[in-house]
């Protein structure tokens, strides 16, 4: 079980409201961290927190196909983003980068920014901590993602696969 | 069992199966590997990766484009670090500053080929339909994997038929049947789907409009786009939907701020002041679009108070619209033509917005902020509209100077 605090976004959080195209010159996770959300909320950066949860409505991620969108987020402590529906790349570099992307239907109406969620990814299962009652269901990762998250992301997975290789 | 469009037969092939269907994954074997300034970020991931070389150099293109001729010192610095990663790890393909946005660069030096399946680290990589080719944007972990490998897992997507008949009207062109094709699919309408244009419009159509089309599907969420070439759809293969779209009725369209499928037409928008017109991209940054701007501004000035900035997709056309005079005729009228890149289309330099601006714009996306400031205002047109406008000092329908 993950939990954390939920910050609410409507429809459609394109990559360029992620991370501004300004700032694509500097690949420190780090920096992009500092300006992570910038286009839609200049204050978000300063507030969010380690294990901080995003619930979005639709299409998360829409737009470029550019990485430092997913990476801005993880730095910033992200690692859970519950959407009506995702991007398709942002999906995959997303869980490339160990992050859990889930799509989950009407979440965005029914939770609240500030929400403490808790997120139960074997059983697919997102519920509010304070009333329980207030849950969704979502689909869990099919077996092929949920190897790359497991293993912390691609990276991880394929530097695995080598070592062993090599043995 | 129902016949494959042409998306899945690239695919079957690249994946060494006979048959596959919408929704199988697979292990794909790309012909090529595109990234541009973000190789500095597939490096990254394949050096923690661990890996030591190449699955197979030959097939890697890389191109600086994004921020080209470096605009910061941290530009410089990962432009530098790509061109030893070239040398190091033997990347068959490079092209550095000033050749032209990678999309153009892929198909101007033929290295997309009908039938070959490409993955980029662009979003963009959809234009490679327009030589029949399978392109599909990836993030750079994927392309790190794919450098390692020589291959990917994928997604079969089903496939939209679109139908585009008929003639064009005078004022109207491929960017505004892409606008309208957008507005009517929704910016995601295409998520997770390959378009395959088809159609008399389509036959006809030169190189140039099929690359506006199938660059433009990515703004409805495409996964690719095709304009069939040496792989054709079987007659009875699966599509999921299929649209039509008469060229004929087609006014000039503009999509307005802040999402590419709200659109209207040009009609309807005219008169919004805008403070600076950009002429390029991946988009719309070619000879033709470049000669059907200066056709217009032949003669007459660009508004007092309204810039105007050219940027021409590659050095190829850019030389090319030298000679032609083409670069002439827009200087005399007052445009800023700057180096072969993406630059001002994504914000990065040579024609950043500032707070409270509005600009009209050939290129494919006006997402807030997009192109600088995030109080800047981004109305996309064809590259007449935006010509007409920069005349005006507003948004202005281009059919008053044409024909």
């Amino acid at each position: 079980m993950k939990c954390g605090r939920a910050w609410v976004f409507g429809d459609a959080v394109d990559t360029d409201v992620i991370i501004p195209g300004q700032y694509l010159d500097n690949y420190s996770p780090d920096f992009l961290a500092k300006h992570v959300m910038e286009g839609i909320d200049p204050t978000f950066s300063s507030r969010v927190a380690k294990g901080d949860i995003i619930v979005a409505g639709k299409y998360f991620g829409i737009g470029s196909s550019r990485e430092q969108a997913a990476i801005a987020l993880k730095a910033a402590g992200v690692g859970i983003i519950l959407a009506e529906s995702f991007a398709r790349i942002f999906f995959r570099n997303a869980i490339n980068l160990g992050m859990l992307p889930i799509v989950c239907p009407s979440c965005a109406r029914m939770f609240r920014s500030g929400d403490e969620l808790c997120v139960d990814v074997e059983q697919g299962k997102v519920s509010d901590s304070k009333d329980p009652k207030r849950s969704l269901d979502f689909q869990p990762l099919s077996p092929m993602l949920s190897k790359i998250y497991e293993a912390g992301g691609l990276v991880n997975l394929l530097r695995a696969e080598i070592h062993q290789r090599n043995r | 069992m129902p016949g494959m469009t042409a998306c899945e037969k690239i695919l079957a092939r690249a994946s060494g199966q006979t048959d596959i269907a919408p929704g199988d994954i697979i292990d794909a074997k790309p012909d090529v590997a595109m990234s541009h300034d973000n190789t500095y970020l597939v490096h990254r991931s394949f050096r923690d990766i661990g890996a030591s070389r190449i699955a197979d150099p030959s097939s890697i293109v890389v191109v600086l484009d994004h921020r080209s001729p470096a605009n910061t010192v941290n530009s410089a610095n990962t432009h530098s670090a790509i061109r030893k990663i070239i040398d190091e790890l033997d990347i068959g393909w490079f092209f550095d500053v000033g050749a032209g946005i990678c999309h153009q660069i892929m198909i101007e030096k033929g290295i997309a080929k009908p039938g070959a399946l490409i993955v980029g680290t662009d979003s963009h990589s959809t234009t490679y339909g327009a030589v029949g080719a399978m392109g599909i944007g990836i993030g750079a972990t994927d392309m790190a994997s794919v450098w390692v490998k020589g291959s990917l897992w994928l997604k079969v997507p089903e496939t939209i038929k679109v139908g585009l008949s008929g003639r064009l009207a005078m004022g109207a062109f491929a960017k505004d049947i892409s606008l309208a094709l957008v507005g009517e699919l929704g910016a995601m309408g295409a998520d997770y789907c390959c378009l395959e244009f088809n159609g008399d419009w389509v036959a006809e159509a030169s190189l140039s409009e099929r690359m506006t089309l199938c660059n433009m599907a990515a703004e409805a969420g495409a996964k690719s786009a095709l304009v069939p070439g040496t792989v054709i759809s079987d007659s009875d293969a699966r599509s999921s939907r299929a649209i039509a779209i008469k060229a004929d009725s087609l006014e000039p369209m503009v999509s307005i701020p802040n999402s590419v499928d709200k659109v209207a037409p040009v009609s309807s928008m005219e008169g919004t002041v805008i403070d600076q017109a950009f002429l390029g991209s991946c988009t719309n940054g070619r000879l033709d679009d470049l000669a059907v701007a200066a056709s217009i501004l032949t003669g007459r000035k660009v508004h007092e108070g309204t810039r105007l900035i050219v940027t021409p997709a590659s050095s190829q056309v850019y030389l090319q619209a030298v000679e032609g005079g083409i670069i002439g005729i827009l200087l005399k009228a007052g445009a800023v033509v700057t180096a072969s890149g993406c630059g001002p289309c994504l914000g990065a330099h040579q024609g950043v917005l500032a707070d409270g601006e509005s600009c009209i714009s050939s290129s494919n996306r006006n997402f807030k902020g997009r192109m600088g400031s995030r109080n800047a205002s981004i109305y996309l047109a064809s590259p007449a509209t935006v010509a007409a406008s920069a005349i005006e000092g507003k948004i202005a329908d281009p059919r008053r100077y044409l024909g």
